[in-house]
C-alpha cells in the first residue's frame, strides 16, 4: 500500500494513468526563493502536465502563493529553473509569458467597464474592433454575464467579478491559468456553485489550471493532481485519493481530513505494534521494528463492544454532526476521534475494531508528534484556526 | 430630531462667517473695485484698459509661463511620485518630507538664492569656468523666471499625485502585466487614467499660483518679463490705482476659471491623459 513513490515527479505520471501521454508544460527544477532571509521556497521540484488541473494545497506562509507568483514572472527565483515548454523563462517578463492569472480580489481595472475590462489583452494586441466583440461576447457567454458589458466593475457583487476576472483572464487564450485562491472571498454556496463551474471551464477548454488554496475540501473536489505544501517545502504530490488515502506523512494526514497519527512500531511486513497492541495492515517495506506513524481515519474505525474490542478506552465527548457522531474516545491516553452512526454515551466503555486496510504507516518526519491527537480537540478552536487563514 | 438638526445647522455657522469674511467680500471689493473709477460711480473703463497691447502682451506672456511651468512640473513630478509611491511606507514618508522641505524656507529666500546660482558671475557660472567652459547667460531671461516658478510649484505638483498613486492596488499592475502590458503600457494604460484626478488636482495647484505669481520674475527676469502678478502688485504698491489693480485682478480670475473649465472638459472627454 504504501510503495516508495513521493516527491519523484515520475511518481505523478505513473500515479496518474491518463497523465501519462501528456506533455510536461511547466517544470520547476531545485527553485528556492526567499525574502529579508526567510526561507519561503526551500529548492522545491514540481511537474505540471498539459490539460491538468493542479491544486498547490497548504496553510497560508506555506509558499504555494510564492510558487505562482514565480510562474506568472511577478516574482524571480533566487535558485533554480522555470521551465516552460522547453525554454527556460526565469528571465522572461511576465507581459511575455503564455500564462495568465485570476487574483485573489480580481483586481480588476476600476476606470475599465466589464467589456473593457475583458478586452484588454485584445485591445493590446491590436485586434481588430469585430473580432473583439465576437470573443468578448463568446467569454461574456461562458461565464453567463451577457448583458453586463457597459456595467461598472465597482458596482458588481463578488461572485460577478470572479467571472469577470475570468473572463479576462481567458480570452487571450493562455496556455496555462493561475488561480490563486480565486474563491477566498466567495460565500459557501457560491463558491461550490463556482468550484463547479470552474472545473467544467477547465475540461471544455482544456486549459491548465493552477489553483491554489488553503481549502482542503476544494482541493480534494476539483484537482487532478494535488500538492501538499508546507514550510516551503512540497510534502505530497499525488491524485485526491492518494492524498486521502496514502498521505505521505503526519502533516499531510492531519491537514488532509481528519485522522488519528498514532505511535507506533513495525514488527514485520504487514505487522504493526501501537497502543500495545498488535494489528495486520497492508504495508511492507519497512525496516524490522522500525518506529513509525500510523493513520487512522476517523470514519474507519468501528465501535464495538468492549469485549470484541481491539483496544478499549473511555468515551470523553460526542458531538452531532448530522450524518454522524463525533466521538473522543481516551484509548492509553490517546484521546481518538471516532466519526460512527450509532450513538455511544459519554463515559461509557467501548471497543475499537480496525480493519488492516483502515491502517496506514507512515514513515516518521519532522512532524511527527505534532498532530494527530485530539485531546485538546474543539470545534471552536478548529473554526478560528480555520478563519485565521488568509493571503499569505 | 429638529433638535438634532439645529445643532448640525450650527456647526456649519463658523464656516459660514469664515466663507463670508474671507471669500464671499474681498471678491465683492474686488469687484466694485473694478467696475468703479475713483470717485466711486460705475466704469467700464478699468476693463476695458486690459484690451491694450501692453496688457495684452503681459496676460499672453503669464498664460505662457504658467503654461509651461505647469507642464515641466507634470513632467518631472510624474516619475518622481510613481517613484515615492513604489518604495515602502516609511521611505515615502521621508521621500515626501524631502519634496516639502524647501517649502520651510521663506519663498524670497529660495528665491534670492536662485539669482546667486544663476548670475553670470554666480555660482553655477564659476562651477562652468573653473572646469573650463564659458559661460552661459541665465539671469533674466524666461528660462531663469520659468525655473523659478518650477522650483517653487513643484512640491504642489509631487503631493497630489503621489497621494493618488500610492492608491493605486499593486496588483493591478501586475494584472495589466499578466495580461501583456509592457513596463510604458502599463504606465499609459492603468496608472495615467487611475491617477487622473492627481493629474487634474496637481495642475491646478501649480497653474493657480504660476498665473498669479509675482516676484519670481521681478528678480529672475530683471524686471524684463512683466507678468500680471506683478502689474497688480505695481497698482497696488506703486500707482495707488486701486480700480485698474482690481479690474486685472478680475480678468485674472476669469482667466483661470476658463482655463480650469477648458482643462476639465478636456479631461473628462479625452479619459483623463492631458499630456
Amino acid at each position: 500500500m504504501n510503495e516508495k513513490k513521493i516527491l519523484e515527479p515520475e511518481g505523478v505520471e505513473s500515479q496518474n494513468g491518463d497523465r501519462v501521454d501528456e506533455k510536461k508544460i511547466i517544470q520547476l527544477k531545485n527553485v528556492a526563493k526567499s525574502f529579508d532571509g526567510e526561507i519561503v521556497l526551500d529548492h522545491i521540484n514540481l511537474d505540471v502536465h498539459e490539460k491538468e488541473f493542479m491544486t498547490l494545497l497548504g496553510p497560508s506562509g506555506c509558499g504555494k502563493s510564492t510558487t505562482l507568483r514565480i510562474i506568472a514572472g511577478f516574482e524571480t527565483p533566487d535558485t533554480g529553473d522555470v521551465i516552460f515548454g522547453d525554454v527556460r523563462i526565469n528571465n522572461v517578463p511576465s507581459h511575455k509569458r503564455h500564462v495568465n492569472t485570476v487574483f485573489q480580489k480580481y483586481a480588476l481595472f476600476p476606470h475599465l467597464n466589464v467589456y473593457e475590462n475583458i478586452a484588454f489583452a485584445l485591445r493590446l494586441n491590436k485586434v481588430k474592433e469585430d473580432e473583439i466583440y465576437r470573443r468578448v461576447e463568446e467569454m461574456l457567454a461562458m461565464v453567463n454575464l451577457k448583458g453586463f458589458e457597459k456595467r461598472d466593475v465597482n458596482l458588481l457583487s463578488g461572485g460577478q467579478q470572479q467571472r469577470v476576472a475570468i473572463a479576462r483572464a481567458l480570452i487571450n487564450k493562455p496556455k496555462v491559468l493561475l488561480l490563486d485562491e480565486p474563491l477566498g472571498a466567495l460565500d459557501l454556496k457560491l463558491r461550490k456553485d463556482m468550484q463547479n463551474e470552474l472545473k467544467n471551464m477547465q475540461r471544455k477548454t482544456g486549459i491548465t489550471f493552477i489553483y491554489v488554496t488553503h481549502d482542503q475540501e476544494e482541493a480534494l473536489s476539483m484537482s487532478d493532481t494535488v500538492v501538499v505544501m508546507a514550510d516551503g517545502k512540497i510534502q505530497q504530490i499525488g491524485t485526491p485519493t492518494d492524498i486521502y488515502n496514502e498521505p505521505e506523512n503526519a502533516f499531510v494526514a492531519d491537514f488532509i481530513g481528519e485522522s488519528n497519527i498514532i505511535d507506533g512500531v513495525m514488527l514485520d511486513d504487514y505487522k504493526v505494534k501501537f497502543s500495545g497492541q498488535e494489528f495486520v495492515c497492508l504495508d511492507k517495506g519497512f525496516d524490522k521494528n522500525e518506529a513509525v506513524d500510523v493513520v487512522v481515519r476517523p470514519e474507519d474505525v468501528d465501535v464495538v463492544d468492549i469485549e470484541k474490542g481491539m483496544l478499549t478506552g473511555e468515551v470523553t465527548s460526542v458531538t452531532f454532526k448530522g450524518v454522524h457522531y463525533e466521538i473522543i474516545v481516551n484509548i492509553n491516553n490517546f484521546k481518538w476521534m471516532i466519526q460512527s452512526t450509532d450513538y455511544v454515551a459519554p463515559n461509557q466503555k467501548i471497543g475499537i475494531y480496525i480493519e488492516p486496510d483502515a491502517i496506514h504507516i507512515m514513515k516518521k518526519s519532522e512532524y511527527s508528534n505534532m498532530f494527530g491527537d485530539y485531546s485538546s480537540f474543539s470545534d471552536e478552536l478548529e473554526r478560528l484556526s480555520d478563519t485565521t487563514e488568509e493571503e499569505e | 430630531m429638529k433638535k438634532k438638526s439645529l445643532l448640525k445647522q450650527a456647526a456649519a455657522y463658523p464656516h459660514i462667517v469664515w466663507s463670508i469674511l474671507f471669500i464671499i467680500a474681498p471678491l465683492i471689493f474686488v469687484a466694485y473695485y473694478a467696475f468703479t473709477d475713483k470717485n466711486g460711480s460705475f466704469t467700464m473703463d478699468n476693463i476695458a484698459q486690459m484690451a491694450e497691447p501692453s496688457y495684452l502682451e503681459v496676460f499672453l506672456r503669464s498664460l505662457c509661463f504658467a503654461f509651461l511651468a505647469t507642464i515641466i512640473c507634470l513632467i518631472i513630478a510624474y516619475p518622481v511620485a510613481y517613484f515615492i509611491s513604489k518604495t515602502n511606507p516609511k521611505t515615502q514618508k521621508i521621500l515626501i518630507l524631502l519634496v516639502t522641505l524647501p517649502q520651510w524656507l521663506n519663498f524670497l529666500i529660495r528665491t534670492y538664492s536662485w539669482m546667486a546660482l544663476l548670475e553670470d558671475t554666480g555660482i553655477i557660472n564659476s562651477l562652468l569656468m573653473k572646469i573650463g567652459i564659458d559661460p552661459v547667460h541665465m539671469i533674466n531671461t524666461p528660462f531663469a523666471v520659468i525655473l523659478g516658478m518650477v522650483y517653487n510649484f513643484l512640491p504642489y505638483m509631487i503631493i497630489p499625485l503621489h497621494s493618488v498613486m500610492s492608491k493605486i492596488d499593486p496588483k493591478l499592475l501586475e494584472a495589466a502585466s499578466d495580461l501583456g502590458c509592457n513596463p510604458f503600457k502599463v504606465m499609459t494604460r492603468v496608472v495615467m487614467p487611475l491617477s487622473k484626478s492627481g493629474i487634474i488636482s496637481g495642475i491646478t495647484m501649480v497653474f493657480v499660483p504660476s498665473i498669479s505669481t509675482f516676484y519670481i520674475s521681478q528678480k529672475l527676469g530683471g524686471g524684463n518679463f512683466d507678468l500680471i502678478g506683478d502689474t497688480i502688485e505695481r497698482q497696488f504698491q506703486t500707482a495707488y490705482n486701486y480700480n485698474l489693480g482690481a479690474a486685472m485682478s478680475f480678468v485674472l480670475m476669469i482667466l483661470i476659471i476658463v482655463s480650469m473649465a477648458i482643462m476639465n472638459k478636456y479631461s473628462d472627454e479625452d479619459g483623463g491623459v492631458v499630456v
